[in-house]
């Protein structure tokens, strides 16, 4: 059977295409997502209301969104910038978990240090280490050709079995009744709050973070041969990028900006490490970025929704008992459909004339 | 007791484990060789795993557990080729989506079967083969889908490098406006690469459920999916190199469950390390070797409409 329908190219893309699809694949998501809870005999429609009322119906709700998107963002950012040069980093979840282990380290190597000196310190040391972490599969890949999606994936469960050595093992707090978990960070460690909120100051690291990267692509030159080296390898090689440069550089930066997300999460939210401070942001993280076209500022906001997505589904799991992996579906759906749907920013379909 | 004692059963023991990573990998060979990247085999080993858990808890027939563990790898997987071959979205992010929504979809389905138990395959060993020394204890005296996993690789060896229908698929991977020229229907190739790859991959972690460990916990998986991607590289994309990297690493698996049992001084979290450190090894070792160039030529690029 001849489909009635042909696909066209479109001239231009579509206008307003990506919002658009955006718009359309979260729908379609909650919607599939009402289904599977109606299949399991909960109420669909009160369930999306408390998902939504759970993840921005009160100040309290959207100072934890905000708080979740924190890490979230850091990680992304990190992603988006790799994903740029088309150099496909899956581990910013090992390189956040190294950053909260570097935030530790300096904190009980020289926790008599003053927090004016102890803050700053442990963030060069979280950002070194998971720029530690994101130069390896840069060499692999560079040095012996090694795929650097799996090399980085890799190298999450890596760093996640060394965090558990640590806070099981060495770190061990000695005062913990046998719980993994390190000794409390002093309070020249912790990142304070903002004012009379509960949000901490890596919100403003996002947002100066956000805005060197957004500077740095559209005003250096470096940045315009970052982007023209994504966009097309050949061409790169052609005009003689330092294409090798350009691989250390996006990972020193991507996994240096997920390792921040790690010393957040180990300062301002846990004031230690434990086993839960991995949740799957550096996850999450490729989501957003992908979702947000790899923009700083659409990173942000889609960073709010999805933590939004974990916040409110951490309400539906209290009110209703649906599993934590609720959010987790959504956002592979999300996912998904945007992917499917952006064909039609490109394409239409055009009724076949009869002959 | 001498090494030769210890050595015959890890063997044999590296054998069990390393069948599951054997189908996915098999199943990952086929998929790219049609020319489509799949990183969504930990999500859909996972979901196969649930799946066959399920079917042959309420059944009581874990045969019809394994064959719905992959028919559902396959369904999940089509889910990829809708994106990649039907809207031609990008397949690595669509194979990340796809681990993302397999993880979760059986950490949701599954997280009341927690602990719980299935009938699952018990070993079965063959008459006569299986008292062969060692070689008898290693490869016969297992259950019946080590078995089946035997015939897989010399099977797709000569579906690949004799039938038609093979040579049309490795067309289509290698240069799909060529075969598309030559009057193939290339979205069909590449569908069937994709269900038929899925089916295995979904069939390894029914594997890992119904006859590995004849429960449900989530997370079950544990990474195997990815292993398999790699192994695909160290393959060289060839059926028989598969079978020689999934058992190390199912050797390398059981060596350190063994070690971990025996009471060692390394800390767990350090021992559980090594798999997957050694993937990288393994990876970067092939990868130098083999210089990338048996990858079939179009892998991941997916052919937009009209063309």
């Amino acid at each position: 059977m001849i489909s009635p329908f042909r696909i066209v190219k479109r001239e231009a893309p579509l206008a307003w295409g990506a919002c658009l699809v955006i718009s359309g694949a979260v729908l379609f998501a909650l919607g599939i997502g009402m289904g599977m809870l109606s299949l399991q005999g909960k109420p669909p429609l009160s369930g999306m209301g408390l998902l939504l009322q759970g993840a921005f119906g009160s100040r309290w709700a959207l100072e934890d969104c905000v708080g979740k998107a924190v890490p979230i963002y850091l990680c992304s950012l990190g992603v988006a910038v790799a994903f740029r040069l088309q150099v496909w980093n899956i581990g910013a979840e090992g390189q956040f978990a190294l950053g909260a282990v570097g935030a530790a380290w300096a904190v009980y190597r020289f926790s008599t240090l003053p927090g004016w000196t102890l803050i700053p310190l442990m963030m060069l040391v979280a950002f070194a280490a998971g720029a530690f972490w994101g130069l390896i599969p840069a060499f692999l890949k560079l040095r012996m050709r090694a795929n650097e999606i799996i090399v980085t994936l890799m190298m999450n469960y890596i760093a996640i079995f060394f965090l558990d050595y640590l806070v099981y093992g060495r770190w061990k707090d000695p005062s913990s009744f046998g719980f993994p978990m390190t000794p409390t960070f002093p309070d020249s460690a912790v990142v304070g709050r903002i004012g009379g909120t509960n949000l901490n100051w890596g919100l403003l690291l996002c947002i100066v973070s956000g805005l060197l990267v957004w500077v740095f692509f559209r005003h250096t030159r470096l940045g315009f041969e970052l982007k023209a080296g994504g966009q097309s390898l050949q061409a790169a090689r052609y005009a003689r990028l330092p294409y090798e440069n350009l691989v250390v550089l996006v990972m020193v930066l991507s996994g240096g900006l997920a390792g921040w997300a790690g010393f957040i999460e180990a300062s301002a939210t846990l004031n230690r490490l434990q086993p839960s401070i991995m949740v799957g942001y550096g996850y999450t993280a490729i989501v957003v970025a992908w979702l947000a076209q790899l923009n700083p500022l659409y990173i942000g906001i889609a960073a709010f929704l999805l933590a939004g997505l974990r916040v409110g589904g951490e309400n539906l799991q209290l009110e209703l008992q649906v599993p934590a992996a609720f959010g987790e579906i959504l956002e592979g759906l999300i996912l998904l459909s945007v992917l499917a749907a952006s064909f039609f920013i490109r394409y239409r379909l055009a009724p076949r004339r009869r002959s | 007791m001498t090494w030769w004692d210890m050595l015959v059963p890890l063997l044999a023991a590296a054998v069990q484990s390393g069948t599951p990573i054997l189908f996915a990998t098999l199943g990952e060979i086929f998929t790219e060789r049609a020319g489509v990247l799949n990183l969504g085999v930990e999500g859909v080993m996972l979901m196969g795993a649930l799946a066959g858990f399920l079917t042959s808890k309420w059944t009581g027939s874990p045969a019809l557990g394994f064959a719905v563990g992959g028919l559902s790898g396959a369904g999940l997987s089509g889910l990829h080729g809708l994106v990649c071959i039907g809207f031609s979205g990008n397949q690595v992010v669509s194979g990340l989506a796809l681990t993302i929504l397999g993880t979760g979809l059986a950490d949701y389905l599954g997280t009341p079967f927690i602990g719980q138990g299935a009938p699952g395959f018990d070993p079965v060993p063959v008459p006569g083969l299986s008292e062969i020394p060692a070689v008898g204890s290693i490869f016969f005296r297992h259950d019946p889908l080590v078995y089946v996993s035997y015939a897989i690789p010399p099977l797709m060896w000569l579906f690949f490098r004799n039938t038609r229908w093979g040579l049309r698929l490795r067309a289509v991977g290698e240069y799909p406006h060529a075969a598309a020229a030559a009057g193939l229907n290339v979205s069909a190739f590449r569908w069937a690469g994709v269900l038929v790859g899925g089916f295995l991959c979904g069939a390894g972690g029914a594997y890992l459920s119904l006859a590995y460990t004849h429960l449900w916990t989530s997370g079950l998986s544990a990474g195997r999916g990815w292993i398999a991607v790699a192994l695909v590289i160290f393959a060289f994309w060839h059926p028989g190199r598969a079978v020689v990297g999934a058992y190390f690493f199912g050797g390398v698996m059981a060596f350190q469950f063994r070690l971990q049992a025996t009471g060692t001084h390394i800390p767990s979290s350090l021992l559980l390390m090594l798999p997957y450190a050694l993937t990288i090894l393994v990876l970067v070792f092939s990868s130098w070797r083999g210089r990338g160039d048996q990858a079939p030529a179009f892998l991941g690029v997916s052919v937009p409409p009209g063309e």
